[in-house]
């Protein structure tokens, strides 16, 4: 059984067709990267996958099952999570209480009826853990509206990792940051790889952080699978070079 | 000085009394989006029913209970039947929620009968304080010192506890709240009992302080509770708070020194708020 796949997973805005035909697979604990340059359908195919756009063709299947009519909570809920190209966080809710509302739903999802495994300190006491990880808490008490753009990244990563989810599906997490934020992000995406819990898909301009990072790299282009392959095999791949690499 | 005082208290009284009806549609608008014009149907429902009960047992707890259970249970069908089926959809809202409105006004007429009905204060809560020249009537204050308990506590719940960080969260961005996995559907479903009770509460307290009920008071105080939201800001506890204080207080000050004036003062309140800082007085959404 597959961890998860997708068949011939399509969807067109109009007649534009955003993702085409794509068909791809996912093992379980795999880090894979997607690129594509920009308007590829990237970030449109993880609104696919995490059930915000509905296909207008194909299927997504989950540890075997399909997705089709499965809403973005309940993918959440089956363990699929995801961060946003676009910054997304609670602006006037503290830093510490957008991680705490991330670490309360997952221990809702995780023990629905076991009132005591969530009690308030439990769920601060983790929260505490997850700020330290992404090096935000001496910032826990600052409104997230606060936060300088990198932090607001990280203080996403953090409410990701807070759910807990087996896959993390991740949207360009170092965009808009600048050269100095990049490495901290990049230290806490390579820490939760190392503990190789968690099945990554991570879509990225930077190509010195996927080579790093990818066990696979996946090429989108006009929507289209152009390539799908190990980083090696990506960076030799000819159409490739010609469609999107020409600079590396 | 004496007058003053009583004006201003009467202002208060009358503040919290549509603060209660004002909180509940202003979270409702903030979390749900959802324009409810049938919350003043809430609102006299809980009037009579309290009425109606206090009649029938003489006790005024259980007055209360009695608008309070009204509340959960037309909240409940309300959002089930009229709300939850027009979600996303403000033309709907307004369409559905105006016609349930007249609906809820009417069956008024059908369960109770046509006429208004006389409502009476408990003794407990009878008679006024004197101090020095100063009469404060003792309904009044009772009032105000709920209205302020109110406040604090739905403020507690917002603050210190999960349902209340969810609901804060959701009226900032109800799409990432889905994405952490949480039902939204139902925190708008306790949301909207919540508010509905509220509201029933507002209309018990409110029998006794106008001392009879009648069907059209809904519609009355729906209108200031939504100009009181759209004052303080659609999804602001705080903001809901001081503009209904604010209405309250120029509405009673206004009926004292330019009668003419007492029902367009609060339209133009509203107007000069929405001129100069058309997210309200104290925007929830930053
Ligand atoms: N909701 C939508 N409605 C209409 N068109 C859309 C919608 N979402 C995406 N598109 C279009 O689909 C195409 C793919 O967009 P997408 O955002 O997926 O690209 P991307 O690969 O993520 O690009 P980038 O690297 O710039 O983030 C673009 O042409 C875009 O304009
Ligand atoms: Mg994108």
């Amino acid at each position: 059984m597959t961890f998860m796949q997708t068949k011939d997973l399509t969807i067109q805005f109009g007649g534009h067709t955003a993702v085409d035909h794509v068909s791809f697979t996912l093992p379980e604990k795999q880090f894979k990267s997607v690129i594509g340059p920009n308007g590829a359908g990237k970030t449109t195919f993880f609104n696919l996958l995490s059930g915000e756009l509905k296909p207008t063709k194909g299927e997504i299947f989950y540890k075997g099952e399909s997705l089709r009519g499965v809403s973005a909570v309940d993918r959440t809920r089956l363990g699929i999570g995801r961060s946003y190209q676009i910054t997304n966080v609670f602006p006037n809710l503290t830093v510490f209480e957008n991680v705490r509302l991330a670490v309360q739903s997952k221990s809702k999802i995780r023990y629905p009826f076991w009132k005591s495994a969530h009690s308030y300190h439990e769920l601060a006491e983790e929260t505490h853990e997850l700020l330290k990880q992404v090096l935000l808490d001496n910032k826990a008490q600052l409104f997230a509206s606060q936060l300088s753009h990198g932090e607001k990244r990280k203080l996403e990563i953090a409410m990701l990792l807070a759910l807990d989810t087996e896959v993390l599906l991740l949207d360009e997490p170092t965009a808009g940051m600048s050269l100095e934020e990049v490495p901290a992000i990049l230290n806490v995406i390579h820490s939760i790889k190392e503990q190789g819990t968690k099945t990554i898909l991570l879509i990225e301009h930077k190509m010195d952080m996927i080579l790093d990072l990818s066990d696979s790299i996946m090429v989108l282009f006009n929507g289209k699978l152009l390539a799908d392959g190990t980083p090696g095999e990506i960076m030799e791949n000819e159409t490739v070079q010609q469609a999107y690499l020409g600079g590396y | 000085m004496e007058l003053l005082i009583n004006i201003f208290v009467n202002g208060l009284a009358t503040g919290m009394l549509i603060f209660l009806l004002a909180a509940g549609l202003t979270l409702i608008f903030g979390l749900m989006d959802v324009l409810n014009f049938a919350h003043g149907g809430l609102f006299v429902w809980g009037a009579f029913a309290a009425v109606w009960t206090y009649t029938a047992t003489d006790s005024f707890m259980l007055a209360i209970l009695g608008a309070l259970l009204t509340g959960v249970v037309l909240g409940f069908v309300t959002e089930k039947l009229i709300i939850a089926p027009v979600y996303g959809n403000h033309v709907q809202q307004i369409l559905i929620t105006l016609g349930f409105m007249l609906v809820l006004t009417e069956m008024i007429k059908v369960v109770f009968g046509p006429n208004q009905l006389a409502a009476g204060v408990p003794s407990y809560l009878a008679g006024s304080f004197e101090i020095g020249d100063v009469i404060l009537i003792k309904y009044r204050l009772f009032i105000i010192v709920t209205g302020f308990v109110v406040f604090a506590l739905i403020q507690f719940i917002l603050k210190r506890t999960k349902i209340g960080l969810i609901v804060r969260a959701g009226v900032l961005n109800k799409d990432m709240v889905q994405a952490l996995g949480i039902h939204i559907k139902k925190v708008f479903l306790y949301t909207f009992i919540a508010g509905a009770a509220l509201a029933a509460f507002g209309g018990a307290l409110m029998a006794p302080y106008s001392g009879v009920v009648y069907a059209e008071m809904g519609l009355e105080f729906g209108i200031l509770a939504f100009i009181v939201v759209v004052i303080g800001g659609m999804g602001s506890l705080p903001g809901s708070l001081f503009a209904a204080i604010l209405v309250g207080l120029a509405g009673s000050f206004m009926a004292y020194y330019v009668p003419d004036l007492s029902l367009a003062v609060n339209m133009i309140l509203m107007a000069i708020v929405l001129i100069f800082r058309p997210q309200g007085l104290f925007a929830a959404r930053g």
